[in-house]
């Protein structure tokens, strides 16, 4: 059992929770991901590290309310517990010699998109990240990465509440455009991180995304998670979750991230008649 | 242990027959449910199946046995009615009799070595086992047997993954006096015990109760625990003191065919859609919260055990039509006769002879499989005979499942944090006969040092890995 230490609702669907973990934030890097499981009936989830301490041994994560999994999550509290936590999992993101480097994060991709950053920072690369989110309110982060040595730090909505108007692509393909970037790193939904990619890839410059397909135990052992990488099959648990984004076939993945679609809508339901969150 | 009985038994004398069938749920019942196939002897049938046991003075059965069991000694103790007795000749060799006695291709092993071979009608050892596993678990915990623990060593060893393997090698450890911890990178002990046999093969509550035994003997089960990632090997022995371990990851990696549309919503590796139902137990589904995809009509693609196990996965989650395509000749599946039979009984039409060429689908989701006919060659270095592809033979077979049960290949995970571990060219761990790897004081054994093979091939490498342990600790 893993003790919940902290919750945060950050907007209306976003939260943050903090975890008590020492063996997995032990050793976890950015990028990197870990499995849960909210209570003895709990479907296996992986979720991307927003923070960790190996100090104070905890984990941070930010998910949004989506389906029965993180239905459950948002009814925990601070003393409460997870039934399993294990990790961390995948291959940690590359940072350090990267040089000028575009990192795009976008809605909840903003928290995996932070420790990835601060490495990357922290590696002596030179780092601008582009902030994206529907709007104002589901802006995440925005204060932790002001404080990091960014050497800029773009926010972009899609209805102007906050920041510039538009996508996360505009910035990003300006920075192409004016040779101000060598690498490109895309995390958010997949289909943000498709057209990032196809943004990037007119330029030619090395784009990586972190994907987030389907996962059952996530150490390489049942291929839920398969992905096209340049028509090789990849499994994203243990070959990723960082991947070539003009590689990709994202058509596919996103494809296979709907498969249960009907199933979830129903366990949730499910869920949800025996409760009063209004969520 | 008890004290020795010093009357003299009267002779046994062997009573001839057919070997005593095992009662089954009736096949159409039970693939409405998950509940177990077979019901395993009452005393009086296990009774009468051990009468007919030769009790010879040099029993074959115990070399056709990877972990040595004194099958004899059980059956004579049978025979006496005592089974309290019989439990202990068990568990001396085995700490997990109830689901050996179910899952063991006996017929290849004990029973293929019985003199009663011959005839046709060699003893029901499995099922003779399962009968006092069965017994053994029957009691309450407090009464049931455990085994002779030898004093404290002092000595604490890691073993990595909670299959056949860690399990046989922890027990055998325990019993040997080391404090022993295995370490599980799933939430739940038992390996392919609980994520890929079926319920209705192996129920979990009884690999639960023989893993809470090893529980009571001392051995730790720390679950969520990814060797390879949350430790690694060296933080083993080093970071968190243990003196020697030892590596039983299992195989793992599914292997898929390489067709086109693999990757279409509606095909599962069989790793995955077992593990689905099993460990997850999507079957309860939307009580427990992992959904599997329930198709209508489902292809499984292999010919082995776990094609087997997939298939009849597939009737019980309400497939109205479940194909098993393989592309050699049933004869030659390597799948158990018995598991082939209770698929054939339960309604699994076998495609024999066709090889999947592409995966046909619509909107991401499959729509069908489209095979080619196979003829057979002059034998392979398999020594079955070669299948080739008859030309121009294409056909479609319409499903909205697909199930690849091709089996496993090494996971890299756990290699990758042992840097310095020697591995072969196809990533498997290279031990020498005691299951010593290159590196001091590290064993291994089971699927990741073979590749694919029996749950009690796996035992038998953790036991003897444990003994060759158990040596070089005392020594070191």
């Amino acid at each position: 059992m893993f003790e919940v230490l902290a919750t945060r609702q950050l907007s209306d669907a976003v939260f943050e929770m903090k975890v008590a973990a020492p063996a997995v934030a032990a050793k976890a890097h950015a990028g990197q991901f870990f499995i849960l499981r909210v209570d003895a009936e709990g479907e296996r989830v992986p979720f991307t590290f927003s923070d960790w301490s190996a100090e104070e041994g905890w984990i941070r994560f930010i998910f949004m309310r989506v389906g029965l999994t993180t239905h459950k999550l948002t009814h925990l509290a601070a003393g409460d517990f997870l039934a399993d936590v294990a990790g961390p999992l995948g291959v940690p993101s590359h940072a350090g010699g990267l040089g000028r480097v575009a990192v795009v994060g976008g809605g909840v991709g903003a928290a995996v998109a932070y420790p990835v950053a601060r490495a990357m920072c922290a590696a002596g690369d030179e780092v601008t990240v582009i902030l994206g989110a529907r709007n104002a309110e589901l802006l995440i982060l925005e204060d932790e990465f002001r404080a990091l040595p960014l050497k800029d730090l773009v926010v972009m909505t899609d209805d102007g509440s906050a920041g510039r108007h538009g996508l996360v692509t505009a910035p990003l393909k300006e920075l192409c455009e004016t040779g101000a970037i060598d690498h490109a790193m895309a995390i958010g939904p997949a289909i943000m991180m498709k057209f990032c990619a196809a943004t990037t890839k007119e330029f030619a410059v090395p784009t990586v995304v972190s994907l987030n397909p389907i996962m059952v135990d996530g150490t390489g052992m049942c291929g839920a998670c398969r992905v096209s990488v340049g028509g090789e099959m990849k499994f994203g648990c243990v070959d990723g979750p960082d991947f070539d984004g003009h590689l990709v076939d994202f058509e596919e993945l996103m494809s296979r991230q709907r498969v249960y679609v009907d199933d979830e809508r129903v366990a949730d339901a499910e869920f949800s008649k025996g409760c009063s969150c209004g969520l | 242990m008890r004290p020795v009985d010093e009357t003299p038994k009267p002779r046994h004398r062997p009573v001839k027959g057919t070997r005593i069938p095992m009662r089954e749920n009736d096949p159409l019942e039970r693939i409405a449910s998950f509940t177990e196939v077979g019901l395993g002897y009452d005393a009086a049938e296990a009774h009468t199946e051990a009468m007919r046991c030769l009790q010879c003075a040099k029993p074959p059965c115990v070399d056709g046995c990877p972990v040595h069991i004194d099958i004899k000694g059980f059956i004579g103790k049978i025979i006496e009615g005592d089974e309290c007795a019989g439990v202990e000749v068990l568990k001396t060799r085995n700490a997990l009799p109830a689901a050996c006695g179910r899952v063991c291709p006996q017929e290849e092993q004990c029973e293929a070595s019985c003199v009663l071979q011959r005839t046709g009608q060699p003893i029901a050892i499995g099922r003779l086992e399962r009968y006092l596993g069965d017994f053994d678990l029957a009691r309450v915990p407090a009464e049931r047997c455990r085994p002779e623990i030898a004093p404290a060593s002092g000595k604490r060893v890691a073993v990595v993954g909670s299959g056949p393997a860690g399990l046989a090698c922890a027990g055998e450890l325990a019993m040997r006096g080391h404090g022993v911890t295995v370490f599980e990178s799933l939430h739940v002990p038992g390996g392919v015990l609980v994520y890929g046999i079926p319920e209705f093969r192996l129920p979990k509550a009884l690999v639960q109760a023989e893993i809470d035994m090893l529980a009571e003997i001392g051995v730790r089960i720390v679950t969520d625990a990814v060797v390879g990632t949350t430790y690694t090997i060296d933080d083993l022995l080093t970071a968190e003191g243990f003196d020697a371990a030892f590596i039983g990851s299992g195989a793992g990696l599914p292997i898929f065919s390489g067709i086109p549309g693999e990757n279409l919503n509606g095909v599962y590796s069989s790793n995955e859609f077992l593990t689905r139902v099993n460990l997850m137990r999507a079957y309860e589904f939307p009580r427990s919260d992992t959904p599997v995809w329930r198709g209508r009509t489902v292809a499984v693609v292999g010919g082995g055990n776990v094609a087997m196990d997939a298939a009849r996965t597939a009737l019980r989650l309400g497939a109205a039509h479940v194909m098993l395509v393989y592309r050699r000749a049933e004869e030659e599946m390597p799948a158990r006769h018995e598991e082939v039979h209770h698929a054939r009984q339960e309604g699994v039409e076998f495609v024999m002879l066709c090889s999947p060429q592409e995966v046909l689908g619509r909107d991401g989701f499959v729509t069908g499989m489209r095979v080619t006919r196979m003829e057979l060659g002059e034998p392979d270095e398999s020594g079955r005979r070669a299948p080739m592809c008859v030309i121009g033979s294409e056909f479609d077979l319409e499903c909205d499942t697909v199930i690849m049960a091709l089996g496993t290949r090494a996971n890299p995970l756990l290699a990758k944090a042992a840097p310095d571990l020697e591995l072969d060219k196809r990533g498997y761990i290279v031990t020498d006969a005691d299951g010593a790897t290159n590196l001091p004081g590290v064993y291994a054994g089971g699927d990741i040092v073979t590749g694919s093979a029996t749950v009690i091939r796996a035992m038998g490498a953790g036991k003897d890995a444990a003994r060759a342990m158990d040596a070089w600790l005392r020594r070191s």
